[in-house]
């Protein structure tokens, strides 16, 4: 990648700053994946945490437990081997999931408890998958809890053997055009999780024809959905068969499943076939892995995984932006593009159209200044949309600056900067002191800022607009499609909402 | 190991905090690592809170560990003493720091001679008590330092001014503090109470109060305690060692407040000689019961006559599910068929208070035990906490919150109190609409629901548009509440581009377009 010149300037702080505990990303993972049981292995103070933050969700009899340690735990009078057990048997009895998701916290670090050892001959007791993720405070912030779940989840993913499934697929192709209505339900699918050469809508006009009710939208019973979402995420993969062959592309990050599709959808349009997601929507469904399948993160938070990909599974990693505002897009796509031989088209035209239906947004921001204090990292993809955007940015704050995974989406930032000419470079700041932070923040004056909810109504007290940063981990945001959601959220304190009535 | 998926009661640090917190000019520091803050975002949010938390963390990471934490937590205190000059820094353990075992105490010790501010250690064990027995004892320690520092500080004249009893009547309010449930509310409620008995409110702690001023605790004449949970031990220590009488009768419902104001009667005139208190205030019980609450009329009104032997289950923290049993039983004629509490710790007075009032008592912090109970019981309403809201929304029975955990619709911005004769009003009100709410439910299912509008917008255009089985499967997808907003759209986007078919691609162009 490129150097970075003088443009950036990188510094560090003492590292007192407010962001969630990383076991929050049970929160969103185990709504991805859903056949999973999250067990997040820690104290009253965790389980505190996840109730507070993830408020009504939990009472949906969500797909995640605590197993709380008591005193006896801490001063090792029970067997934890035994404890986990009888727990994971009682999951299993209560919610039969297709994997067990230990999440390790700072407690079960502080214990050493060897979770990664006792995991292996649990799950060959009990025959359910357990993977074990250490998303504790210790080492990392908020997003970072979804990095160290999928690295963990990368070793767990099928092993590819290319010269294999290209015989299935040609064996596929064949069989396909001779007999189409022969295929039965069970063949179809084994088939269909190996490579992707059938369009499953063979499946669905079969199922139509053997008297089952068609699905009409809205009528769907909860299985119905299911399978339709199963036969539909496969279809949207796979649906057009190559036009031309390119090395397997497996892109890693959890997201909604449309924003995933969106983003699917958005390579299919270059002729690119996506084979797989890490994290798919089911644990049975997890994309195959190894020597010559390409990978690309969507998200800038997921450097293990990445680093898992590359050194364990000898994924060749894309390093590319992130598909974060009309920029981002068309530079992730792009660098795909590039690295699978294709050459992409009419990426000018559908950025170009983007940024046009986003005009009135930009309006409002145009000229206003910016000031990141550091939560999520997806810091560095927002500072740079938002300044092409023509905002200032003051300070972005991160709570963890990987360079090297992210050296693509620096280097885009910095031809930002350039481009937009933008007078005051901005000052990454990583592990940042909040103290710190507010005393510049009063110092400068900024039009909004970007902050975690501890401090988001103190500050508005104060007269300084705020937008809280963890909604844009929960937000779509991602793709063509969604650089209005980001300047949704942007724009709402700068909008109407600034009331200030006479008395 | 348990398997939780709830608790009704936060750790222990929580009630640290929330003591901490409410005093002016007190800051935390938490030793603890990153992420662990998240009393800052519950006070900012649930509060709304104007004012920064005064609450950092000193965080404990991969390098604390190796080192120590010492020189970090030290040179945290310090800084702080310095930006925020702070009467006193308390620091708080957390779960990880109980393991970790290192002598905070010795830490304390050490920050101390370089502050300018009183650095205090939380002497509280994570794993021994929850967040309402942590917050009664870091309570009960604030104020037991604070006497005890100034009784060695000045001089014997001094001191003996200092306890000197105020010239009117006067007490203190102990336990009011931030995150409880009404709490504000209900202190205004009593300042207002008191006054009327002719009493002088002499201090308030800890919400609002100055750790300084901690010192004129024992120149009140009593001191009432009006929640269970927290400021008994602060009431026992002031008994002990200043011979002062306290009030622990919450005064909540008409026989609640009554029995309240009576104790003080007997306070004053047994221990203080005052004359014909119990005979003014009883007229004041009268005045009050008759005139300024309504909650005596309604329980004889035909509006409470519909109520006479519904079956209602409560359950909460004690205070508030012995005064509401108390309450619905005596008060309005309602049947208790189970009383429960999550507070273990304090279950055998809970047992002894309800008795009598109640077909059954449950002690449990297994939430899910209270909701097989509930759909075992199938009571016509539920007063509980935000959990039990939710438990019976699954059952489809009506419920009002009266007790912690509670959500921030728990933190109006009306006046809201549950003590005092308005506080009588507030729950006479929400028993009353909790129970019309369940039978207006009932009437619309008996007979037939709402009278239903033809949704006239559906089927016109649809027809002449062909959905894809894609594109159907991922409008079922979309939440129902915006379903029809969302295909709407998009029908209209098709139709302004001519398109008959409507496939996937059409519909993310059409969100892209219209947003």
């Amino acid at each position: 990648m490129s150097t970075l010149t003088e443009t950036v300037k990188f510094e560090c702080e003492t590292g007192n700053y407010h962001t969630f505990c990383p076991i929050s990303c049970v929160a969103w993972l185990y709504q991805k994946i859903e056949d999973s049981f999250f067990l997040v292995i820690g104290t009253k103070t965790c389980g505190y945490f996840l109730q507070n933050s993830l408020g009504v969700m939990l009472f949906a009899e969500p797909r995640y437990a605590m197993a709380e340690l008591e005193e006896a735990d801490i001063s090792a009078q029970f067997n934890d081997y035994k404890e986990l057990k009888r727990l994971c048997l009682q999951i299993q009895q209560d919610r039969n999931p297709s994997v067990i998701v230990w999440i390790g916290t700072c407690t079960t670090e502080l214990l050493k408890l060897d979770l990664e050892g006792m995991a292996p001959s649990l799950e060959a007791e009990i025959g359910i998958p357990i993977v074990v993720a250490r998303a504790n405070g210790l080492d990392y912030a908020f997003t970072q809890g979804e990095d160290t779940v999928l690295a963990s989840m990368a070793n767990r993913c099928p092993e590819k053997n290319l010269q294999n499934t290209s015989q299935i697929q040609e064996q596929l192709k064949k069989t396909e055009v001779e007999n189409k209505t022969f295929f039965d339900e069970k063949m179809t699918s084994t088939l269909l999780n190996k490579s992707g050469a059938p369009t499953p809508l063979v499946k669905f006009k079969n199922l139509k024809k053997s008297g089952d009710p068609t699905p009409l939208p809205g009528s769907l019973s909860p299985s119905d959905v299911k399978e339709n979402q199963k036969i539909e995420s496969q279809s949207l993969t796979n649906n057009k068969i190559l036009k031309k062959e390119h090395p397997p592309l497996v892109l890693f990050g959890s997201l909604p499943s449309i924003v995933a599709n969106q983003l699917t959808m958005e390579l299919r349009h270059q002729n690119i076939t996506v084979s797989g997601w890490l994290p798919s929507n089911r644990y049975g469904d997890l994309p195959e892995l190894g020597e010559g399948v390409f990978v690309c993160g969507v998200n800038p938070f997921l450097s293990r995984t990445a680093m898992t990909l590359m050194r364990r599974r000898k994924c060749k990693l894309i390093g590319a932006p992130f598909p974060i505002g009309p920029d981002g897009t068309r530079a992730w796509i792009e660098k795909i593009c590039n690295a699978l031989n294709v050459v992409p088209q009419g990426l000018d035209e559908r950025e170009a159209k983007n940024w046009q239906g986003l005009e009135d947004y930009l309006k409002i921001i145009r000229g206003k200044s910016v000031f990141f204090m550091g939560d999520n990292i997806l810091e560095i993809s927002l500072a740079r949309f938002l300044m092409r955007c023509g905002m200032t940015v003051l300070e972005i704050g991160i709570p963890y600056m990987d360079k090297r995974f992210q050296a693509a989406e620096l280097a885009l930032l910095e031809e930002t900067c350039q481009q937009m000419s933008h007078s005051n470079p901005p000052r990454i700041v990583e592990r940042p002191d909040n103290h710190s932070q507010i005393n510049r923040i009063r110092a400068l004056l900024p039009d909004l800022v970007i902050t975690g909810m501890a401090h988001a109504n103190p500050l508005q007290a104060r007269g300084i607009k705020t937008k809280w940063s963890t909604e844009f981990t929960f937000a779509p945001i991602h793709g063509f499609v969604n650089a209005r959601a980001i300047l949704e959220l942007v724009t709402r304190p700068l909008r109407g909402t600034s009331v200030s009535p006479v008395y | 190991m348990k398997l939780a998926y709830w608790m009704y009661c936060g750790p222990a640090h929580i009630g640290t905090l929330r003591v901490a917190s409410s005093f002016k000019g007190v800051h935390s520091l938490m030793h603890a690592p990153l992420g662990d803050d998240y009393f800052n975002v519950m006070r900012s949010m649930l509060e709304r809170e104007r004012d920064f938390t005064p609450v950092t963390a000193s965080i404990v990471d991969r390098h604390v560990l190796a080192r120590g934490s010492q020189e970090k937590v030290v040179e945290n205190i310090t800084r702080k003493d310095k930006e925020e000059r702070p009467d006193l820094i308390v620091l708080t353990p957390t779960c990880t720091s109980s393991i970790l075992v290192e002598d905070l105490g010795n830490f304390v010790e050490r920050a101390a001679m370089e502050s300018n501010s009183d650095v205090l250690l939380a002497d509280v064990n994570h794993y021994r008590v929850n967040e309402l027995q942590a917050a009664d004892r870091t309570l009960e320690q604030i104020v037991r330092f604070y006497l005890e520092k100034t009784k060695k500080n000045v001089s014997g004249e001094e001191w003996q001014n200092l306890i000197t009893k105020t010239e009117k009547p006067s007490a203190n309010i102990i336990g009011i503090f931030t995150l409880g449930f009404h709490n504000f509310h209900d202190c205004s409620e009593l300042k207002r109470l008191l006054t009327n008995l002719g009493i002088e409110v002499n201090e308030i702690i800890p919400e609002g109060g100055k750790v300084t001023n901690l010192k004129n605790l024992p120149k009140a004449w009593f001191n009432l305690i009006p929640y269970r949970e927290v400021g008994l031990m602060t009431a026992y220590y002031l008994e002990k060692e200043f011979q002062m009488p306290y009030v622990d009768i919450t005064p909540m419902g008409l026989a609640g407040t009554a029995a309240c104001i009576r104790r003080i009667a007997k306070i004053l005139e047994e221990n203080f000689n005052l004359q014909n208190k119990k005979t003014v205030y009883e007229d004041y019980i009268q005045q009050q019961t008759k005139f300024v609450s309504q909650a005596a009329w309604f329980a004889r009104s035909i509006d409470c006559q519909n109520l006479t032997g519904k079956k209602v289950v409560v359950f909460g923290d004690v205070t508030h599910v012995v005064c509401m049993t108390k309450i619905l039983v005596c008060e309005m004629g309602i049947r208790v068929a189970c009383a429960g509490t999550y507070c273990k710790h304090d279950a055998d007075w809970f047992r002894e208070q309800v008795w009598g009032f109640t077909d059954e008592v449950l002690i449990t912090d297994d939430h899910t035990q209270v909701s097989e109970m509930i759909a075992r019981i199938e009571p016509d309403c539920v007063f509980g906490t935000q959990m039990e809201r939710h438990i019976s929304k699954k059952w489809e029975i009506p419920c009002g919150v009266i007790s912690a955990p509670i959500h921030i619709q728990n933190f109006p911005l009306g006046y809201r109190p549950f003590l005092g004769y308005e506080g009588t009003n507030q729950i006479a009100d929400l028993v009353y609409n909790s129970f019309t709410l369940g039978m207006e439910d009932h009437l619309l299912k008996l007979f037939g629901g709402h009278d239903t509008k033809l949704n006239i917008n559906t089927n016109e255009k649809e027809n002449s548009l062909n959905w894809t089985v894609e594109a159907q499967q991922e409008l079922s997808r979309i939440p129902g509440f915006v379903r029809n907003k969302v295909k709407r759209n998009v029908q209209k986007y098709a139709e302004q581009n001519h398109l008959t078919e409507i496939t996937v691609e059409v519909m993310y162009a059409a969100k892209e377009s219209i947003g």
